[in-house]
């Protein structure tokens, strides 16, 4: 019966997958701040600064936005959603409930990466969306752009579901989860070239960016979105793709072992 | 160790710092048995539960569910477990029937989802949200969860806490089925008539300690009854083995009838405050 369950953790895994898109569309709140606030930005921000254009190119800076926000996308569909959701499992019981019946943990997490991937491509495709219809931002046409984007999507994405999973320990309630949470992606967002233009932002804010993976995603996806010219304004002039895996990667190894580590499915004290 | 019984702990310690939360507790189980745990809030009852369904640790003693050592789980021994936790409000964005016919994916045996909604009454419920239900509806949700895996042992932490009388007959109504079946039930719960109703033993835990145990008949000096009467504004009470002749020492104090006199035999309750009392630290609950 023990291998019964184990060669089961990925059918009950896809079916855990199913479970929480359900609780993650049909729960209002998440579904705002997780999944509609980039589209929302995009808006707003497409709206005011979308028409003008980035020094002397002739690239707008919904071009621009338009990949950082995708960035920021892998952020909030995977980080930011589960540092939030998964202390509120915590507290309401649902880890608990779950722990106590036969399903092996790893279709826990199966879940968790599933819904973050379903929920991050279905964000992307609006966000695309919104971009060429209201922006007029130009899709990228070579396969080796699609090639990176979609490599940069499915790390980000890994490295940041680990670090979501990794950084529910720290809110020590489900109630004031998202103050400890959100401020964390946005001062990422601020420092990493997706509000404003990484080069113009001091130096001492862009190495302090650098630690961490939504610049690289950012920088990624501006390579997938900009055209090649574009990559003489970054840093170090070009799109430093290879260090982009590598820091990826990383990040990927650190989250994998930081969650190993700290995740719990009762809350402190309790056991 | 190593006995015949489904749940056998013996001298189970559980400290949280200087608190001893458990102080050498010994309670068995033998299968198709159903054990209640009565006793005041912190007196230990969930501590010890939580420990026989894996969820704490201990500092001392031993313990076997169904032949396994709790605080090593395994997928397969859990399977053989239903678990019915206090206060639950987690799930709520799905529907009953969503959650009953996904958590039926856990088990190698479930029961038949729409079956195990019928039996606790939320067929009419199936479609709505969880988080829609009313306390007792809710409730009735969780020991759905807790009896999908078909389990040989049943773990119920106070389940009809917040149950009208109504629900509460037809919750004892649905779990004596389970006892029909076979089904090993720990019951731990505040309401001794619901202990009476369903438990074929009983132990009353106080302090972390065992303080009574036996029959739900047996338990205290229920050979004892209980005469109550006024003598003016006074509620007068006295237990007694001869309460014929009680009544008669106390008619010839009074001119005619006895003000409010009552005579009945001591009951769970009765025995169970008296247990209790003797424990005045203890704050005694909601009783």
């Amino acid at each position: 019966m023990t291998n019964f369950i184990r060669l089961d953790a990925v059918g009950m895994g896809m079916g855990r997958v199913g479970i929480e898109l359900k609780q993650f569309f049909r729960d209002r709140e998440s579904a705002v701040f997780n999944f509609l606030l980039p589209m929302i930005l995009l808006v707003i921000f497409g709206s005011v600064f979308g028409e003008q254009d980035l020094g002397d190119s002739d690239i707008t800076f919904s071009q621009y936005f338009v990949a950082g926000m995708i960035a920021s996308g892998i952020l909030y569909t995977s980080f930011q959603n589960l540092a939030i959701s998964i202390p509120m499992e915590r507290e309401d019981g649902t880890l608990k409930r779950l722990q106590g019946t036969p399903m092996p943990p790893a279709a826990f997490f199966i879940g968790k990466i599933g819904m973050v991937f379903v929920a991050y491509i279905a964000q992307v495709t609006i966000l695309i969306a919104v971009g060429v219809f209201f922006f007029d931002i130009d899709m990228p046409t070579t396969s080796f752009a699609i090639f990176t984007f979609i490599w940069i999507s499915i790390l980000g994405l890994i490295a940041t579901t680990l670090l979501g999973i990794a950084y529910s320990v720290v809110p020590k309630q489900g109630r004031g989860a998202a103050a400890l949470v959100s401020p964390v992606v946005l001062v990422l967002q601020f420092t990493s070239g997706v509000f404003f233009v990484f080069t113009d932002l001091p130096q001492w804010m862009q190495s302090f960016a650098s630690l961490f993976p939504l610049k690289w995603l950012a920088q990624g996806m501006r390579s997938v979105f900009l055209p090649e010219s574009a990559a003489a304004m970054e840093v170090n002039g070009s799109w430093e793709l290879g260090l982009t895996a590598i820091v990826l990667v990383v990040w990927i190894v650190l989250g994998a072992l930081l969650a190993t580590l700290f995740f719990r499915w009762t809350p402190r004290g309790e056991n | 160790m190593g006995g015949t019984h489904v749940i056998d702990a013996h001298q189970v310690v559980k400290n949280y710092g200087e608190f001893s939360a458990l102080a050498g507790v010994s309670v068995h189980v033998d299968a198709g048995e159903c054990l209640a745990l009565l006793g005041p809030n912190g007196a230990g009852k969930t501590t010890l539960t939580e420990i026989l369904e894996g969820y704490r640790t201990r500092d001392g003693g031993e313990v076997e569910v169904l032949g396994v050592d709790p605080s090593k789980p395994t997928g397969a021994w859990r399977s053989k477990l239903g678990i019915v936790l206090q206060n639950a409000s987690d799930l709520a964005d799905l529907t009953v029937n969503e959650t009953i016919t996904h958590f039926a994916r856990y088990y190698p045996n479930p029961a038949d989802p729409e079956q195990v909604i019928a039996a606790v009454g939320l067929t009419g419920k199936a479609a709505s949200r969880n988080g829609k239900l009313s306390g007792g509806q809710r409730r009735r949700l969780d020991v759905a969860l807790g009896i999908i895996g078909n389990p040989e042992v049943l773990f119920l932490d106070e389940p009809t806490t917040g149950f009208d009388p109504e629900a509460r007959r037809e919750f004892w109504v649905l779990i004596d089925r389970l006892k029909l079946e076979g089904t090993t039930i720990l019951l731990t719960t505040h309401y001794l008539d619901e202990a009476q109703y369903l438990a074929d033993r009983v132990a009353v835990i106080a302090r972390g300690l065992i303080v009574a145990h036996g029959t739900p008949d047996s338990i205290g000096h229920r050979g004892d009854a209980i005469v109550t009467w006024s003598e003016g504004k006074r509620e007068m009470s006295e237990s007694t083995t001869e309460p014929t002749a009680f009544v008669a020492a106390l008619a010839s104090k009074f001119d005619g009838e006895i003000p409010h006199l009552r005579v009945r035999r001591a009951s769970l309750e009765d025995a169970y405050l008296e247990l209790i009392a003797q424990d005045r630290d203890i704050h005694v609950g909601e009783q």
